[in-house]
C-alpha cells in the first residue's frame, strides 16, 4: 500500500462503484417515473467507451500519494469524462426515445460528480493556494461551466427543458433571490455594524442584546416566516402608505425581514469578537500617543478586526442565500417558488431548477467570501 | 428562582399547554382567522404532530451523533489521519449547502413522506456534530493525554475514560447546533408530507389563515428556544466541571 | 534496581539517546539533569516505554521491561510530569485512585488508599477527595499529581520536570516534601529537570547528559568536585562551584569544640548556610546546638580550609 493515498483508493473504490449505478433516467414524458440506465447502454460503445476510460485514468491518477497535481489532473480528466458521457448520452438516448421523452442525470452521474469534485477539492487544499490563485480558479470553473451551459451541448437534459420553458420566470427569480439574500445582508449590516460597535462600548446593552439575537436566531425558519405576516399585515394598515411602499403581509417584505432579523446575530458578535481581536498593548499605545476612541476605533480596532467582521458577513451570506427558498412558501419569490412548485407537482426536474442554483449560489458566495476574508487578514496571522 | 429559571418554567407551562390543550388559546388567535374560519388547526392532533416531529428530530440527530462521533474517531486515530484534510473539506463544503436545498434535493432520490426528510436532517446534521468533534478530540490537553498513557491506560480505555468525556461539551455544543437546525428544517419537511409541527404553518400559508401560522409558528418556536436552552444548561454544567470556566461564574 | 543497559533512541538516524547505560539502586533518588535536547526526556519516557528503544534494554528487578504488555508495565511504574496531568473530569479520590481501579482493587481498599496518601500530602481527606482539579491551587494539583503516581504502591517512580510549572516558594516545599516521602517510603525515584540546582539538592545521584550522551553519573559531591567534562564544569557553575559543594555538608561535619557569641545555629545546617551567617553578622564563629544542648562551634577558618580543599 505505500505510495497510495488513502483518500485516492477510498475514491477509486467510490468511483467504481458509481460506475456500475444507474448513469441517468429516462422517462416517457414530464410526469412519469423513468427507468434508469447503465453507462454502457447509453450509447454504442465508440461513444461510451472514451469517457468511461477517461474516468477510469482519472480515479487511477488520483491514487499516487503526494502528487496533488497529478490528482488535479486526474480530477480534471474524470469530469471531461462524465460531460462526455452526459452531453453524448442524453442526445442518443433521446434518439431513441418518444417526442416527449425527458432524459436527467441519475444517481451515478451525481455520485461521479461528487467523488471527482471531492478529489479536486482534497487535492487543491493539499496545495494550499494563495488567494490569488484561488479567485483565479473560481473565475476559470465558473467560465467553463458558462461555456458549456451556453454552447447549448446540455440543452437535451430535462433540467434544461424546463429551464427553457420558463426562462423569465427563471430570471425573475433570480433577481428576486439575489435581492433578498444581499438585500438583507445590507440591511443587517447597517444596522449590526453600529449595533455591534455600540455594544462593544457598552457592556450592559451587550448582555441584553447577545440573548435576543440568539433567541431570533433559534426560531426556526418556516416558524419566522410565518409570524412575520401578521406583524407586516398589522403594519401595513397602521402605518399610512405602506402599502405603497410593497409593506405586506405576504410577499418580498415578510421574507426580507425575516432575514435581515437573522442575520443580526452573526454580524453583531462577530464585529464584537473582530473589535475584541486588537491585542491589549496595542491599544494601550494608541491610547498613550494621545488617540480618541473614534480614531481607536477606526484607525486600530476596525482595520484589525476586518477579518472577523467579514466572517460574519460571509456566515450571513450564506445562510440567508439558503433561507431566501422559504421566501417560496409565502410568496416572496426566488428559487423556492421552483423548488415548492416542484415538491407540489412531484416534479423532480423542476425542484432542480430551483435547488441547484441555490446551492451554486451558496457555494460561490462561500468562496469569494473566504478570499475576502483571507486577503483582509494582516499577513503575520496567516502564516500560523 | 432566578430570573432566567422563572421564564424558562414560563415558557415550558406556555408550550405544554399550547400542545395539550390548544383550544384555551382560541380567543388569543380568533383575531387572526379569516372570517367565519376556524381558529384552531383541528387537522390532526397538535400532540401527535409534536410527538412525530420531535421523534423525526430525535431519530436523525441521534443517528447523526453515533456516525459523525464514529468517523470523527476515526480520523483522529492515527490509522485514520489521512483522511483528516479530506473530511475538512466536505465538512466546510457540505455546511454550505442549505439545509432546505437537501431536503429539497433528497425528493427525487427518495420521494416523498418522512424518508427524505430523515435522510436530510441526518446528512445535515452530521457536519457540525462531526466539525466539533473533530475539534473535541484534537484539542485534548497534552499533559492529561500524556497522563493517560503514563499511568497505562490501553488505547480504548484512554478513548473512553478520558478523551471523550473531555470532549464531550465541545461535542455538545455541534450536538446543540445540528438539533436546532434539524427542529427548522423539519418544519419545512411537512411540504414533503412528512408529519410535522410545519403542517400547521403551511395549511395557514396556503389558506391565508394567520391564526394558524401563529399557532404552528410559536409552537415549533418555543420547542426550538427550549431544547436549545436545556442543552446549553447541559454544556455549561459540564464545562464548568471540567474546569474550563471559574466555578460560581455568571449566574 | 533498575538496569539501564546501552540503551539508544535513533530518530531518523540521529541518536536522541546514545548508547546510555546506568542503574539505579532500590530506594534512592537519581536526577537526571541536562538542557533541552540532551535526551533525558526521551531516557526517561524509554523507561515505561511511552518512547521505544532503538536498541538496549531496561531491566527492573532483573525483569526486561520489553517482556510485559506497555500498559501493564506502566502500571506498575508511577509517572509524574511537568503541569501535573490530572484528568479534570475526575475527582481528587478518583484521580489518586485510576491505577488501583485499573488493577482491580476493591472500592474499600482503593478508597483506604486515597485517604492514606492524601494525608501524606497533609490534604484532609474529607475536605479534598471529592473535589476536582481545577478547584485546586498549582501546588496541590501537583501533590495530587504525585499521590497519584504512588497510589498502586510502584517499584519506580518516574518524574519528567514535576516542579517546572511551580513558582520558587512552592516549589521548594514541593522539593522538600517529596525528599521527605521518599526517604518515609523507602521509593525508588528518576526524575528529569534542568535545573541543577534541584538535582544537587535532591539526588542521591546525578546523571548529566549532553547530546544523548551520559556525560557523568556520580553523587552531588562527585560531580561538583570532579567534574568529568567542561560541559559538565559549566552545568555545576564556574565559580559558585564551592559553594554549591558546601551546601552538601552539614555543620556537624566539621563541628569543633568551643564557644561562640550569637544565635546557636543546628546541627544539620549547611556550610554554605553558615558562610552566609558569618558573613551577615561580621564574626569569626558561630555557636552550634541541638536544641538547647550545645553542640560546639563552626569557624569561618574552617569552612574556608574545607572549601579549599575541595576544589
Amino acid at each position: 500500500m505505500a505510495g497510495l493515498s488513502p483518500p485516492g483508493v477510498l475514491f477509486a473504490v467510490l468511483g467504481l462503484a458509481a460506475i456500475f449505478a444507474p448513469f441517468m433516467t429516462l422517462a416517457a414524458n414530464r410526469i412519469v417515473a423513468g427507468e434508469g440506465r447503465a453507462l454502457w447502454t447509453l450509447a454504442a460503445p465508440q461513444i461510451t467507451g472514451p469517457g468511461i476510460a477517461l474516468m477510469l485514468l482519472g480515479l487511477a491518477l488520483g491514487l499516487p500519494a503526494a502528487r496533488p497535481f497529478l490528482r488535479i489532473a486526474g480530477a480534471a480528466l474524470g469530469l471531461a469524462g462524465l460531460v462526455w458521457l452526459l452531453v453524448l448520452g442524453a442526445a442518443s438516448l433521446l434518439a431513441e426515445a418518444g417526442d416527449y421523452a425527458r432524459v436527467s442525470p441519475a444517481a451515478g452521474f451525481w455520485c461521479l460528480l461528487v467523488v471527482f469534485a471531492l478529489m479536486m477539492a482534497d487535492a487543491l487544499s493539499a496545495l494550499s493556494p494563495g488567494p490569488a490563485a484561488r479567485a483565479g480558479l473560481l473565475v476559470l470553473v465558473l467560465a467553463l461551466i458558462g461555456a458549456l451551459l451556453w454552447s447549448g451541448a446540455l440543452s437535451d437534459l430535462s433540467i434544461a427543458q424546463e429551464f427553457a420553458s420558463r426562462k423569465d420566470a427563471f430570471y425573475s427569480a433570480s433577481l428576486r433571490h439575489l435581492g433578498l439574500a444581499f438585500g438583507s445582508l445590507l440591511a443587517a449590516a447597517v444596522i449590526g455594524l453600529p449595533l455591534g460597535v455600540m455594544s462593544h462600548r457598552n457592556a450592559g446593552l451587550r448582555r441584553a442584546l447577545l440573548p435576543v439575537l440568539s433567541f431570533l436566531q433559534t426560531i426556526p425558519s418556516l416558524a419566522m416566516f410565518g409570524i412575520m405576516i401578521p406583524v407586516l399585515s398589522w403594519l401595513s394598515g397602521v402605518i399610512p402608505g405602506a402599502r405603497a411602499i410593497g409593506i405586506a403581509g405576504i410577499g418580498f417584505a415578510p421574507a426580507f425581514l425575516a432575514l435581515t432579523l437573522y442575520s443580526l446575530l452573526p454580524v453583531v458578535a462577530n464585529v464584537l469578537a473582530g473589535l475584541r481581536t486588537a491585542p491589549a498593548a496595542t491599544l494601550e499605545a494608541a491610547r498613550g500617543m494621545g488617540m480618541t476612541w473614534r480614531q481607536r476605533l477606526t484607525r486600530v480596532e476596525l482595520p484589525l478586526g476586518l477579518p472577523v467582521v467579514l466572517a460574519g458577513l460571509r456566515i450571513v451570506l450564506v445562510q440567508n442565500i439558503g433561507l431566501a427558498v422559504i421566501a417560496g412558501l409565502i410568496g416572496g419569490g426566488g428559487y423556492g417558488t421552483f423548488v415548492f412548485q416542484g415538491l407540489n407537482q412531484t416534479a423532480g426536474d423542476l425542484i432542480l431548477l430551483g435547488a441547484l442554483p441555490t446551492v451554486a449560489l451558496a457555494l460561490i458566495s462561500a468562496i469569494a467570501m473566504d478570499i475576502l476574508v483571507e486577503v483582509t487578514t494582516p499577513r503575520t496571522e496567516r502564516e500560523e | 428562582m432566578s430570573r432566567s429559571g422563572a421564564i424558562r418554567a414560563a415558557c415550558v407551562a406556555l408550550l405544554l399547554a399550547l400542545v395539550l390543550r390548544p383550544h384555551w388559546f382560541a380567543p388569543v388567535f380568533a383575531p387572526f382567522a379569516p372570517a367565519g374560519g376556524p381558529v384552531i388547526y383541528e387537522r390532526a392532533s397538535i400532540l401527535s404532530l409534536s410527538l412525530s416531529h420531535l421523534g423525526l428530530v430525535a431519530l436523525a440527530s441521534g443517528l447523526a451523533t453515533l456516525v459523525a462521533v464514529g468517523l470523527a474517531i476515526l480520523v483522529t486515530r492515527p490509522a485514520g489521519a489521512a483522511f483528516l484534510p479530506l473530511s475538512r473539506t466536505i465538512t466546510n463544503i457540505g455546511q454550505t449547502f442549505p439545509p432546505v436545498a437537501v431536503l429539497a434535493l433528497a425528493v427525487p432520490a427518495l420521494g416523498f413522506g418522512a424518508g427524505p426528510t430523515l435522510v436530510a436532517l441526518f446528512l445535515y446534521g452530521l457536519l457540525p456534530i462531526f466539525e466539533t468533534a473533530i475539534a473535541g478530540l484534537s484539542t485534548l490537553p497534552p499533559a492529561t493525554m500524556e497522563a493517560a498513557r503514563g499511568i497505562g491506560l490501553t488505547r480504548w480505555q484512554r478513548l473512553i475514560r478520558v478523551e471523550l468525556p473531555l470532549a464531550l461539551p465541545v461535542i455538545l455544543t455541534g450536538i446543540r447546533l445540528s438539533v436546532v437546525i434539524a427542529i427548522g428544517t423539519a418544519t419545512v419537511g411537512s411540504t414533503v408530507a412528512a408529519r410535522t409541527l410545519g403542517e400547521v404553518i403551511i395549511a395557514g400559508l396556503l389558506t391565508s389563515n394567520t391564526a394558524f401560522v401563529l399557532q404552528g409558528g410559536v409552537i415549533v418556536g418555543l420547542f426550538a428556544v427550549l431544547v436549545y436552552d436545556a442543552l446549553s444548561l447541559l454544556e455549561t454544567a459540564l464545562t464548568r466541571r471540567l474546569g474550563r470556566q471559574p466555578a460560581g461564574a455568571d449566574t | 534496581m533498575i538496569e539501564i543497559d546501552e540503551i539508544t533512541k535513533l530518530y531518523e538516524g540521529t541518536a536522541a539517546v546514545d548508547h546510555v547505560s546506568m542503574t539505579v539502586e532500590t530506594g534512592t533518588i537519581t536526577v537526571i539533569v541536562g538542557t533541552s535536547g540532551s535526551g533525558k526526556t526521551t531516557l526517561l519516557r524509554m523507561i515505561n516505554r511511552l518512547i521505544e528503544p532503538s536498541s538496549g534494554e531496561v531491566r527492573i528487578n532483573g525483569e526486561s521491561t520489553a517482556a510485559l504488555p506497555k500498559h501493564e508495565l506502566r502500571r506498575r511504574i508511577g509517572y509524574v510530569i511537568q503541569g501535573d496531568g490530572l484528568f479534570p473530569h475526575y475527582t481528587i479520590a478518583g484521580n489518586i485512585g485510576a491505577v488501583p481501579k485499573l488493577l482491580g482493587w476493591s472500592r474499600d481498599k482503593t478508597r483506604a488508599r486515597v485517604d492514606e496518601l492524601l494525608d501524606l500530602f497533609s490534604m484532609e481527606p474529607a475536605q479534598f477527595r471529592d473535589r476536582y482539579p481545577a478547584e485546586l491551587s498549582g501546588g496541590q494539583q501537583q501533590r495530587v499529581g504525585v499521590a497519584r503516581a504512588l497510589a498502586s504502591r510502584p517499584d519506580l517512580l518516574l518524574m519528567d520536570e514535576p516542579f517546572g510549572a511551580l513558582d520558587p516558594i512552592i516549589r521548594a516545599r514541593a522539593q522538600a516534601d517529596l525528599r521527605h516521602i521518599q526517604r518515609q517510603l523507602g521509593s525508588t525515584i528518576v526524575l528529569v529537570t534542568h535545573d541543577m540546582e534541584e538535582a544537587i539538592h535532591l539526588g542521591d545521584r546525578v546523571a548529566v547528559m549532553d547530546g544523548g550522551k551520559l556525560l557523568q553519573h556520580g553523587t552531588p559531591a562527585e560531580i561538583i568536585a570532579a567534574p568529568a567534562t567542561d560541559f559538565v564544569a559549566q552545568m555545576v557553575g564556574g565559580v559558585d562551584r564551592p559553594l554549591r559543594l558546601l551546601s552538601l555538608i552539614p555543620v556537624s561535619d566539621v563541628l569543633e569544640d568551643g564557644a561562640a557569641e550569637g544565635e546557636p545555629i543546628a546541627p544539620d545546617t549547611s556550610l554554605r548556610d553558615a558562610l552566609s551567617l558569618c558573613l551577615w553578622r561580621g564574626v569569626e564563629a558561630l555557636p552550634v546546638a541541638d536544641g538547647d544542648r550545645p553542640l560546639g562551634r563552626v569557624t569561618l577558618a574552617t569552612i574556608r580550609a574545607r572549601a579549599a580543599e575541595l576544589a
